[in-house]
């Protein structure tokens, strides 16, 4: 398949100098993600924050959780803290303290705490975006349970409600984000509720697949820095090609399944066909609205050209595989060239092809 | 490993898992078996590859080293870990390095973890480390994200084995620094290794498949926690006899073998796409006498390397009788309610003949009452 030779567009070019000069310019965030209290962030946090000094960084503390084992009271007697001011009783980071003192790292512990009102920032995360924006490198830690995305999820298999949340997208800022990963029954041990076992499985498994989500899209931007084309990532994406009939829906329900067992994304795609019947019409309508309720990402295309439409899609977001229909009908102009989907298995290098029967 | 030592005489198996050499695996697990000096229970180093890394040497101190057995091979001196001193010295916990590794020829094993496999056999607890590459049904996607064929690997039911798998993470840019710092290999070793699996590209890739992985480890033993702890029957086998209570159709995966170098590939990915839709997987060649006997010997030889990857990796296998691939073994399926074909993309050129079809469109058309995948050729992009 030769590749098409493209000039970069010069709007292109100066939006990604942009953005690298952007990205040069400001501070590096790292983020300590835990999945359960007591797995160990705090002190891996402040350990790097102390590996740093060591280095030669200049290197301090922004903010620390109230209460902390000896361990991590040895590891701050190294370090510079600013302490934390109080704002009707409530601590928050002292920010401008920490500007005019300008270190190259802060370390932030717990990024989803609420300032109270009357601060700068409603929320401590937005503190560090100020820390950033000024070209101050922020090391912090957070629990799986505080990404706003994930709530429900987790209330759901912990019982606990939390009030306090950072959104997911602040996460995916992260330059680089470390999962603390242990096995569940190190934090068995930890003082609070009794958590089950059971469930801190859970949570270890949603906390590795956020880390791996998190490192997939840094790598799309990485590849965007860099005009790389997406090749052989990490991540099943599954794309189902979606026309009138049945087996559509059976097609999105397995890509759904499929999806969920790889831990994959599910698009479900058509390509517009502007002649179709009302039957046809309400047909392809009904299996796109089932893709939606399965949390697919639909698209549409539109082209003359289905196959390339289709292709080229796949090929731009990284599809790994691709779900399509039996052709149901014979024609004689398959046997010369085959049909739609021996075309398809054809152009489809490098994507499994997967043919569902009528 | 609240228990060294379970109820059941095995001993249990606990993975590091890494994604690169110098991420920190040994570190982790030297940490683990002092921590558990300290809780008074009795570990040994069976293997340590030391590196020459000063912070992993340090932990070392203190405990009680296995001497590893010289093994001589073409004049020069090996050393491989002593399984039968490990065995008869009985510690509780013994640490192994290094899991994937090949031993030298004149060994009692060919692989450290079947070495590992006897100790646990024996009621000894084992930690061990590993990177994501070595995983064999990963091997042709790290070939084709990296441009390396790894060539020490691990069947995936040996990891499915182990009671933890625990991943060892560091960002790449950290592990970067690491190695310029000459922290993890040598000067030369360093400029080398940056050029292949150290490109910083391939690193987040192989980082995405080691977080992936064992988040996917973790989700089977939640599984297998979920199922110990139901009122549930235990089910029958595979499902092929008696009354299956209401739960989803299992998937059944057939696989096709042939003498076509990318029949390696696709009986991989089939093991993976079959553990991970928890599906049956089974893998026929088929020949007009039911046995490989008539086959030129270039292509028995390969054929015989095809079946026996796909037994090393837990497939069931077999030769059936039939003079048209195709229609045997569309009909195979058919009988045992096989519910996906996997087949590779044919090799023998770009375009298929004009005239008669190739055994994909064949089975394609054939088999329009189950699903056929045609799986991708992972291959390296020039």
């Amino acid at each position: 398949m030769p590749k098409l030779m493209t000039r970069p567009d010069p709007e292109e070019l100066l939006r990604r100098v942009q953005a690298e000069e952007e990205f040069r310019n400001r501070g590096r965030l790292k983020i300590f993600l835990g999945y359960a209290p007591g797995v160990g962030k705090s002190f891996r946090m402040l350990d790097e924050g102390r590996r740093r000094k060591a280095k030669g960084e200049d290197v301090v503390v922004g903010a620390i959780q109230p209460t902390f084992p000896p361990a991590i009271e040895k590891l701050l007697d190294c370090m510079q803290v600013i302490p934390l001011k109080k704002l009707n009783g409530v601590p928050v980071i002292d920010v401008p303290a920490v500007l005019r003192r300008h270190p190259q790292v802060c370390l932030v512990d717990g990024l989803a705490y609420d300032n109270p009102p009357g601060s700068a920032h409603a929320k401590r995360w937005q503190d560090v975006e100020a820390l950033r924006a000024a070209g101050i490198s922020v090391i912090g830690s957070v629990n799986l349970q505080f990404i706003e995305e994930l709530r429900d999820k987790v209330e759901k298999i912990t019982g606990k409600e939390v009030t306090e949340t950072i959104p997911l997208g602040f996460v995916k800022t992260a330059d680089e984000i470390e999962v603390v990963d242990a096995p569940a029954d190190r934090c068995a041990g930890h003082p609070g509720e009794p958590t089950h076992q059971q469930n801190l499985l859970v949570l270890r498994e949603m906390a590795l697949l956020l880390a791996a989500e998190v490192v997939d899209d840094q790598l799309e931007k990485y590849r965007e820095r860099h005009g790389i084309e997406p090749v052989g990532g990490a991540r099943e994406r599954i794309m189902v090609c979606v026309k009138p009939g049945t087996v559509a829906e059976r097609m999105i329900e397995s890509g759904h399944r499929n999806a969920e067992r790889f831990s994959g994304e599910l698009f479900a795609v058509t390509v517009n066909e502007p002649d179709l019947t009302p039957e046809d019409r309400a047909s392809l309508d009904r299996a796109l609205s089932l893709a939606r309720k399965l949390d697919a990402q639909v698209v549409r295309l539109e082209s003359e050209e289905p196959m390339h439409a289709i292709m080229e899609f796949a090929r731009q977001h990284g599809i790994t595989q691709i779900f399509i229909g039996h052709s149901s009908h014979e024609h004689w102009t398959h046997r010369v060239w085959g049909s739609f989907v021996d075309r398809l298995i054809r152009e489809a290098e490098g994507m499994d092809v997967r043919v569902f029967p009528n | 490993m609240n228990d060294p030592i379970p109820s059941t005489g095995r001993g249990s198996l606990k993975i590091y898992l890494g994604y690169a050499a110098g991420v920190g695996k040994t570190y982790a697990m030297l940490i683990e078996a002092r921590a558990l000096v300290r809780q008074g229970v009795d570990v040994v180093i069976g293997y340590f590859e030391p590196h020459g890394r000063k912070d992993t040497i340090e932990l070392t101190e203190g405990l009680d080293e296995i001497p590893r057995k010289e093994i001589q091979y073409r004049g020069a001196t090996f050393y491989e870990m002593d399984a039968e001193a490990i065995l008869r010295r009985r510690p509780s916990v013994c640490a192994v390095d290094e899991f994937a590794h090949t031993n030298v020829p004149g060994s009692a094993r060919t692989k450290r973890w079947e070495d590992v496999q006897v100790l646990l056999d024996a009621g000894i607890c084992v930690l061990t480390t590993m990177n994501v590459q070595h995983l064999e049904s990963l091997n042709d996607h790290v070939w084709a994200v990296t441009g390396v064929r790894v060539r020490e690997t691990i069947p995936d039911w040996v990891v499915k084995q182990a009671d933890e798998v625990v991943m060892v993470d560091l960002p790449p840019q950290a592990l970067l620094n690491r190695l310029r710092r000459g922290v993890v290999y040598t000067p030369e070793k360093a400029q080398q290794a940056l050029q292949n699996f150290f490109k910083e590209s391939s690193l987040v890739v192989l980082r995405e498949l080691a977080l992936r992985q064992t988040a996917y480890e973790v989700d089977v033993r939640q599984s297998v926690q979920d199922e110990a702890s139901s009122v549930m029957p235990a089910a029958g086998t595979s499902g092929l006899a008696g009354v299956e209570p209401a739960a989803p159709a299992s998937d059944r995966l057939l696989i096709y073998v042939s003498a076509d170098p990318s029949t390696a590939m696709l009986i991989r990915r089939g093991r993976r796409v079959a553990d991970y839709l928890q599906a049956d997987c089974f893998a026929v060649a088929v020949q007009p006498d039911a046995t490989l006997h008539r086959v030129p010997p270039a292509q028995r030889d390969t054929l015989e390397r095809h079946l026996n990857l796909a037994r090393m990796l837990h497939i069931e296998t077999r030769v059936l009788q039939g003079e048209n691939p195709a229609e045997t073994l569309v009909d195979f399926a058919r009988r045992n309610q096989v519910t996906q074909i996997l087949l590779a993309r044919a090799q023998q050129g770009p375009r298929v003949p004009v005239l008669g079809q190739s055994l994909v469109q064949k089975v394609v058309r054939l088999a329009h009452d189950m699903q056929v995948t045609i799986v991708a050729e992972r291959r390296r992009e020039e």
